[in-house]
């Protein structure tokens, strides 16, 4: 990675941050604790981090570090996803 | 799949991502929502397996079964009422799952580049953290540990010394590649992690859980530095989480009236014994049986409930919504008053109450319903002290001073359901206890709000 490479990389981490902000101040308080368990979820994202040193072809120890990853990630993934989902079927408007 | 073409596919999955976090503002669209964020996750975990780096496969299949299986199973027996600790254990695991990629990282760093390896230290320390102090911070909510504040000498000092010397081992970690070092800069990580939790009680785990979910999603974002060509995927959708945890974070802090330094570092709980004295308010306190309160309610037009803590702990929003049912039957119009931080974070009472059927547009947030209070001639508080407490607005002396409140003393008539006069979570006494509108129920709030039930359908 080079000075140039980093400041392109810094520049969508400033950019998604802003839109972080934009987004998610929209979300009403009635919704915050299915927006910590879906962005658990989504910050499961690792699971592609630990993807790839699991499958690239390096040292064992390294690729036993990268399963346990994707096992611990793919908990939140899944989990994140499926309680959010269980969560946001109990919210109901008066009929 | 060539490289262009998984990045395109982590493009579409990072907008996947953003629309479905903006579907998450309406209640009617967010179950939408968080599909469409599933999708995204689907897409980028095939890319990345389609792609050609991917060299075996058997190991890694191994992993996403068993961690697939154990979250689904998590998902599913969670109680309502245990989702705090839910969200701090997978906060927890996003941390771990980022200090052990980023750890195989610096294991197969053949060249030294220096901004990889800052990627690395930044991933390894933030995900250490995250993981340690999730642990610990479900641990007490789970009440494994005392929920307490837990303080001991040089508490402070301790914490410093930890946290200097993890800054020399990030130091020499970048200096020299040695796996020596990994280890030592994990485990004191790691220690860093336990040590800023344990002092921090109860009531300020809003606070932590907010932040720890905006450090899990952190240490992703760093993990996408500690590849050679960084990782645009991770490095948005960790932001996309730091940012969302940082804003919770904000709302609770202004929801105590307290900074972030405050509730990390100020101990809160633990130095009020003092000035819990001091603010120790005088007077009668009413008690009354449920019979008084259905006399109460006699040709009342408006009830107010309001929920806290102690209603996640009694297991009681089912049967708050049954009494709140026999109260409509009788023509009174019942509204719900949600302060940011009741509960043990964000959104806490919201969901218990949805559990319970309770539709959300019956649920008002704080501003909306304080001028609705001198309508209301019945305020029945379930379990909730400290956000009542009036004393917030006009002494002070008192700790909780500066903290908004829900602002039930303008209310004609207070129902106060508590298992006793112990102080809330600040140590405070609620000086609403001694408000001559306001009368006790005290016993446990399943049982009070059973027999307020009958006595409201007499």
């Amino acid at each position: 990675m080079d000075f140039n490479v980093l400041v392109q990389a810094l520049t969508i981490l400033t950019l998604a941050i802003f839109v972080g902000f934009e987004v998610i101040a929209k979300v009403p308080p009635t919704l915050h604790t299915p927006l910590m368990s879906g962005s658990n979820a989504i910050s499961g994202i690792t699971v592609v981090g630990a993807l790839l040193a699991a499958g690239g072809g390096h040292s064992q120890f390294a690729q036993i570090l990268g399963v346990v990853a994707i096992a611990l990630a793919m908990i939140n993934v899944m989990g994140g996803f499926v309680v959010t989902n269980r969560m946001l079927r109990m919210f109901k408007r008066k009929k | 799949m060539a490289e262009a073409y998984i990045n395109l596919c982590y493009l579409v999955s990072s907008a996947l991502f953003i629309i479905g976090l903006k579907c998450l503002g309406s209640p009617r669209t967010a179950r939408t929502g968080n599909l469409i964020g599933s999708w995204g996750m689907l897409i980028a975990i095939a890319a990345t397996l389609l792609g050609k780096s991917i060299l075996s496969y058997e190991l890694i299949i191994v992993g996403i079964v068993v961690g697939s299986f154990l979250g689904v199973l998590l998902a599913l027996l969670v109680k309502m009422t245990a989702m705090p600790q839910m969200v701090g254990l997978l906060n927890g695991f996003g941390g771990a799952a980022s200090l052990l990629v980023a750890g195989a990282q610096y294991m197969t760093q053949g060249e030294q580049n220096i901004y990889v390896l800052i990627g690395i230290v930044l991933s390894v320390v933030v995900g250490a953290v995250t993981f340690t102090g999730s642990v610990i911070a479900a641990a007490k909510l789970q009440e494994l540990i005392s929920g307490r504040p837990l303080v001991y000498p040089l508490q402070k000092t301790i914490t410093l010394v930890v946290a200097i010397v993890t800054i020399g081992f990030s130091v020499l970690l970048v200096r020299e590649i040695n796996n020596d070092y990994l280890y030592i800069l994990s485990a004191i990580s790691g220690l860093l992690g336990i040590l800023l939790v344990l002092p921090i009680g109860g009531g300020d785990m809003p606070v932590v859980i907010c932040l720890l979910n905006s450090y899990s999603g952190m240490a992703a974002m760093f993990t996408g530095f500690t590849f050679k060509t960084p990782n645009a995927m991770l490095i948005i959708t960790g932001s996309l989480v730091g940012a969302s945890g940082i804003i919770l974070t904000a709302i609770m802090c202004k929801a105590m009236n307290r900074s972030i330094w405050n509730v990390i570092f100020g101990g809160f709980g633990q130095v009020q014994q003092g000035g819990a004295a001091a603010t120790k308010a005088h007077g009668n306190i009413k008690s009354g049986t449920a019979e008084d309160v259905g006399m109460l309610l006699d040709g009342a037009r408006l009830a107010i409930i309001v929920p806290g803590y102690g209603m996640a702990v009694a297991q009681a929003q089912h049967v708050v919504k049954e009494f709140s049912d026999a109260l409509m039957k009788k023509g009174v119009d019942v509204k719900y008053a949600i302060h940011p931080v009741a509960g043990r974070m964000p959104g806490h009472m919201n969901v218990l109450l949805a559990e319970a059927n309770v539709p959300y547009d019956q649920l008002y947030e704080m501003d909306k319903i304080n001028p609705q209070f001198s309508e209301a001639d019945l305020v029945l508080v379930v379990g909730a002290n400290d956000i009542t407490n009036p004393s917030a607005k006009t002494n002070q002396s008192s700790p909780l001073f500066g903290m908004p409140i829900l602002e039930v003393d303008r209310a004609r008539a207070i129902v106060v359901l508590k298992r006793s006069m112990n102080p809330g979570f600040a140590g405070v006494d609620n000086e609403l206890y001694y408000n001559s509108k306001c009368m006790m129920l005290f016993g446990d709030a399943k049982k009070s709000l059973t027999d307020l039930i009958s006595a409201v359908r007499q």
